[in-house]
């Protein structure tokens, strides 16, 4: 796709920028339907209807119109708060999630960037998050923002660790950072998806993945950075307007991301899972989007069935149980992958 | 490190000045979850609680001040509703069963069946309410949802008897306001039946989840003499492994007439005393209160409940004290009667006022976390603590 | 025990402190003791074997006209199943009274609410506030001859 803008426009800074620009055009409509669905999906579990009336079909519209809320509220900032950091704070956040999609294939045909190290870059720019959160805690004047702020880096900071270490594992077995690589390692069959291959222990990797992204996006049973009932809201207590509605972009965004992330490597990426049956550079698109829908509902369910853990259970989970386990699960496939050469 | 800071802090009621390390934090009036207006000021050292002072009064409605200027012993009752107002049938009764002693009046027994079973259904609501309101507070949102679905049910046959959902003003001194409807039976009979599963799916979804057993197991543990000494009532003390509940030790009303168990706390997935038991008491309790509603459903006599409603009160100078059981604790009533048609003096002692005053000490050396726990557990009414 | 042997236990080990009992009769069988003896009296309440009163149900103050207040103690024996009041009454112009906090902790927070609404000052008492009404409130509103202040920080009161 870059090569037929850059013969198109034959100027290549502004093909870059143009493609810097795709992936929010994903982001903002998911971001738009997932808002939405949460809270469809909350209250069907909990037995009661959810949204009803804006836009007529259940309830469509309404995100529609909490963005146009949004937009029109009073932009809030705390007299005693660091305008600058204040202010900043809700960009990082969000540019920390959005560089993710820079390298993650949504086809075989489309990938913002095809870097050899995809996958390390990934890793590496989604910890800005971090910087965008302290700000954020920080630069409020508000010794609950500040509480929200410290346990969430705490929190996202070690679980990077099982993340980085579980994704490793796949990349042992394929030999390359790269994420087309992987996915295209992964064609043929429903079976040659990674997350049922080197059996158990990629499944395992795979699981532990999942529970280490949950602890990422500050998702239940991990939100304790945005604890509702103890921080009032955390990080983000302060924000208003459209630096809280980006501060939200920016967590679906993310959730997307770390989504997209488990399919491409465990569950197959955009090939289809008939194998050469309904595949296809937009039939890709189609089924890398759908798995990840799936992984985004599994997130919601897990939120509004369980409960929320304490900040040192969490960090003992992290500590004491992912990262072992996955310590062990490289072991085990290291071992694995030298005895089949 | 330990060095105190150049210009001291004091705190009142803290009794030393803040060290460097030290921060004063507030879960102000409002927060999500403190349960009504109630002021915890937080010394924590990180995430350590060091102190904890809770400052109350946010919700003071002057109630034993106005029940001195009423006219009338009866216009006491709405007042007294609106102090606990989640368990509003409970306050009425304590209220009622307190001037009838006072006055000597034996009220008909369709009346104390009523009494009961309004009361026992007012159980099962406001202990829905706590554990709903707990797993919130824990974090788990669904329960709340379903916790508040069936409590919707019995104010449903509350707002068929009285006209009222939360503020009922219907157990009168001597009878009630209003008679039953014609199905009361019938709708309390299937309530019974199809609740008592219901019981299974919270189980099922909170009570023993590892989540909220790591959360609340060995958290805020309160030994059977502390509580005692501190003079706790209700789930809290029953939570601490004491069996003590006056419908069964110090009996008012026809309770005696019930054959019902009294749960206790004993340390099953923690130790004795901790968060979980007091949790638990609760979600065992309605399964008593359960059997209660089904024996005095099958029992209620006929007869007239406003028969035995005096046309004037105006007791002889005398006092009496008089406790009951609500679904916080114990709530005592001390009338004191001069001989006019209006109290003297009416002291209220409400359990949450009481129970609260343990939660410094149960809190000192927990999480912020863990506070949040121990106060959901404990389960306070910020207008029963402040009337 | 009876209400009568409890009167009777009290008369002869503080000779002196028990001012008046009132237990046949009444519906609340209580014992009138002198304000300098209450804690004492308390303690041996608490602590003696046949009496174990190891519960203060409740402590309220009464405003009785006249230029006395008093405060009511309520105790219960959850050991032996019997129960006693005791009374306190106090000049209003100086209402002193021994505090019972470290006796039973419930008195703790009762005994401030007898401070903030009456005005009594309990001797030994830790941390003696307001508890129900702001720090900076003027009167005890409690009493019979209370009168509301016109104005709160600017705002006016009665209405």
């Amino acid at each position: 796709m870059k090569d037929v803008l850059i013969e198109l426009l034959r100027n290549e800074p502004l093909v870059y920028t143009l493609m810097a620009f795709v992936p929010l055009l994903w982001i903002l409509p998911f971001a738009l339907f997932a808002v939405w669905w949460e809270r469809k999906v909350a209250a069907h579990m909990q037995d009661r209807l959810g949204p009803m009336r804006t836009g007529g079909w259940h309830g469509w519209a309404q995100t529609i119109a909490d963005i146009l809320k949004l937009i029109q509220k009073e932009d809030v900032v705390p007299s005693a708060a660091d305008r600058m950091l204040f202010t900043l704070a809700p960009f990082v956040v969000f540019i920390g999630a959005y560089a993710a999609y820079a390298a993650l294939p949504f086809s075989a045909a489309y990938v913002g960037a095809g870097i050899h190290i995809g996958l390390f870059y990934i890793i590496a720019v989604s910890s800005l998050v971090v910087i965008g959160l302290l700000m954020a805690g920080w630069a409020s004047n508000n010794k609950w923002s500040l509480f929200g702020a410290m346990r969430s880096a705490a929190q996202v900071v070690s679980y990077e660790i099982p993340i980085a270490l579980s994704l490793l594992t796949v990349v042992m077995v394929v030999g390359s950072f790269d994420l087309q690589e992987i996915t295209k390692a992964q064609s043929g069959s429903l079976l040659n998806w990674f997350v049922f291959q080197k059996f158990p222990l990629l499944f395992i990797a795979a699981i532990i993945y999942f529970v280490a992204s949950l602890a990422e996006v500050n998702r239940t049973p991990f939100d304790i950075p945005e604890a509702e009932s103890e921080l009032v809201a955390g990080y983000h207590t302060e924000y208003a307007g459209m630096k809280f509605a980006l501060f939200f972009l920016s967590e679906y965004a993310n959730m997307f991301a770390v989504s997209m992330i488990a399919v491409i490597i465990f569950f197959g990426g955009w090939n289809s899972p008939f194998g050469d049956f309904v595949s296809g550079p937009f039939w890709g698109a189609f089924w890398v989007i759908s798995k990840s829908l799936g992984f985004i509902f599994l997130q919601m369910w897990l939120r509004w069935t369980l409960p929320r853990l304490r900040v040192d259970q969490l960090m003992y989970v992290g500590w004491k149980v992912l990262i072992p386990f996955s310590f062990a699960i490289i072991l085990g496939v290291g071992l694995w992958v030298m005895m089949a050469t | 490190m330990e060095a105190a800071i150049e210009k001291p802090v004091t705190i009142p009621g803290f009794g030393r000045p803040l060290r460097s390390h030290e921060m004063v934090i507030n879960m102000g009036p409002q927060h999500p979850s403190t349960h009504g207006v109630l002021r915890l000021e937080l010394v924590v050292d990180g995430e350590v609680v060091i102190d904890m002072i809770p400052h109350i009064g946010y919700l003071h409605r002057c109630f034993e001040k106005h029940a001195e200027h009423m006219t009338n012993y009866q216009q006491v009752i709405p007042y007294c509703d609106r102090m606990d107002y989640i368990a509003a049938m409970s306050n009425d009764l304590g209220y009622a069963v307190a001037c009838e002693k006072l006055l000597n009046i034996k009220v008909p027994e369709r009346v104390e069946y009523i009494r009961v079973i309004m009361a026992e259904l007012q159980r099962i609501a406001s202990h829905l309410l706590a554990i709903g309101t707990y797993g919130m507070d824990i974090g788990a949102f669904t329960p709340f949802l379903y916790c508040f679905r069936d409590r919707e049910r019995i104010l449903d046959i509350y707002e068929e008897t009285c006209g009222a959902r939360l503020l009922y003003n219907y157990i009168w001194i001597g009878g009630l306001s209003h008679d039953v409807p014609s199905d009361f039976q019938t709708k309390v009979g299937d309530f019974c039946r199809y609740f008592r599963p219901q019981i299974k799916e919270l189980n099922n979804l909170l009570t023993y989840n590892k989540i909220f057993i790591e959360r609340t197991a060995n958290v805020g543990v309160l030994p059977a003499d502390v509580a005692v000494n501190y003079g706790a009532s209700g789930p809290v003390l029953r939570g601490s492994g004491v069996k003590w509940d006056l419908r069964k030790n110090d009996p008012y009303s026809i309770y005696d007439r019930f054959e019902f168990d009294i749960p206790t706390g004993k340390g099953e997935v923690g130790s004795v005393g901790d968060c979980w038991d007091r949790y638990i008491v609760r979600v065992r309790e309605i399964g008593q209160s359960l059997n209660i509603l089904e024996q005095a459903i099958a029992a209620i006599p006929a007869g007239n409940v406003q028969s035995a409603i005096p046309k004037r009160i105006r007791p002889d100078a005398s006092e009496v004290y008089v406790r009951t059981e609500t679904p916080k604790g114990e709530l005592g009533y001390y009338i004191v009667a001069d001989g006019t048609t209006s109290p003297y003096r009416v002291k209220v002692r409400p359990p949450t006022f009481v129970n609260l005053s343990i939660l410094p000490a149960m809190s000192r050396g927990a999480m912020i976390a863990d506070v949040i726990a121990i106060l959901g557990s404990i389960d306070i009414v910020l207008g029963e603590v402040d009337r | 025990m009876i209400p009568q042997e409890i009167c009777e236990t009290l008369k002869e080990k503080f000779p002196g402190a028990v001012l008046e009992t009132k237990t046949e009769g009444v519906l609340n069988p209580c014992v009138k003791v002198a304000p300098d003896r209450v804690r004492d009296i308390c303690l041996f309440l608490r602590d003696e074997e046949t009496m174990a009163f190891d519960s203060l149900m409740c402590l309220s103050g009464v405003d009785y006209t006249g230029g006395k207040l008093g405060v009511v103690y309520h105790l219960d024996s959850m050991k032996r199943n019997h129960k006693i009041t005791i009374k306190v009454e106090i000049d209003a112009a100086n209402p002193r009274c021994q505090s019972v906090e470290s006796v039973w902790k419930t008195a703790n927070w009762h005994e401030r609410e007898a401070y903030d609404l009456f005005g009594i000052l309990f001797d030994g008492h830790s941390d003696l506030r307001r508890i129900l009404l702001p720090d900076d409130w003027e009167g005890f509103p409690l009493r019979k001859d209370y009168t509301v202040a016109e104005y709160y920080h600017g705002m006016k009161v009665p209405y």
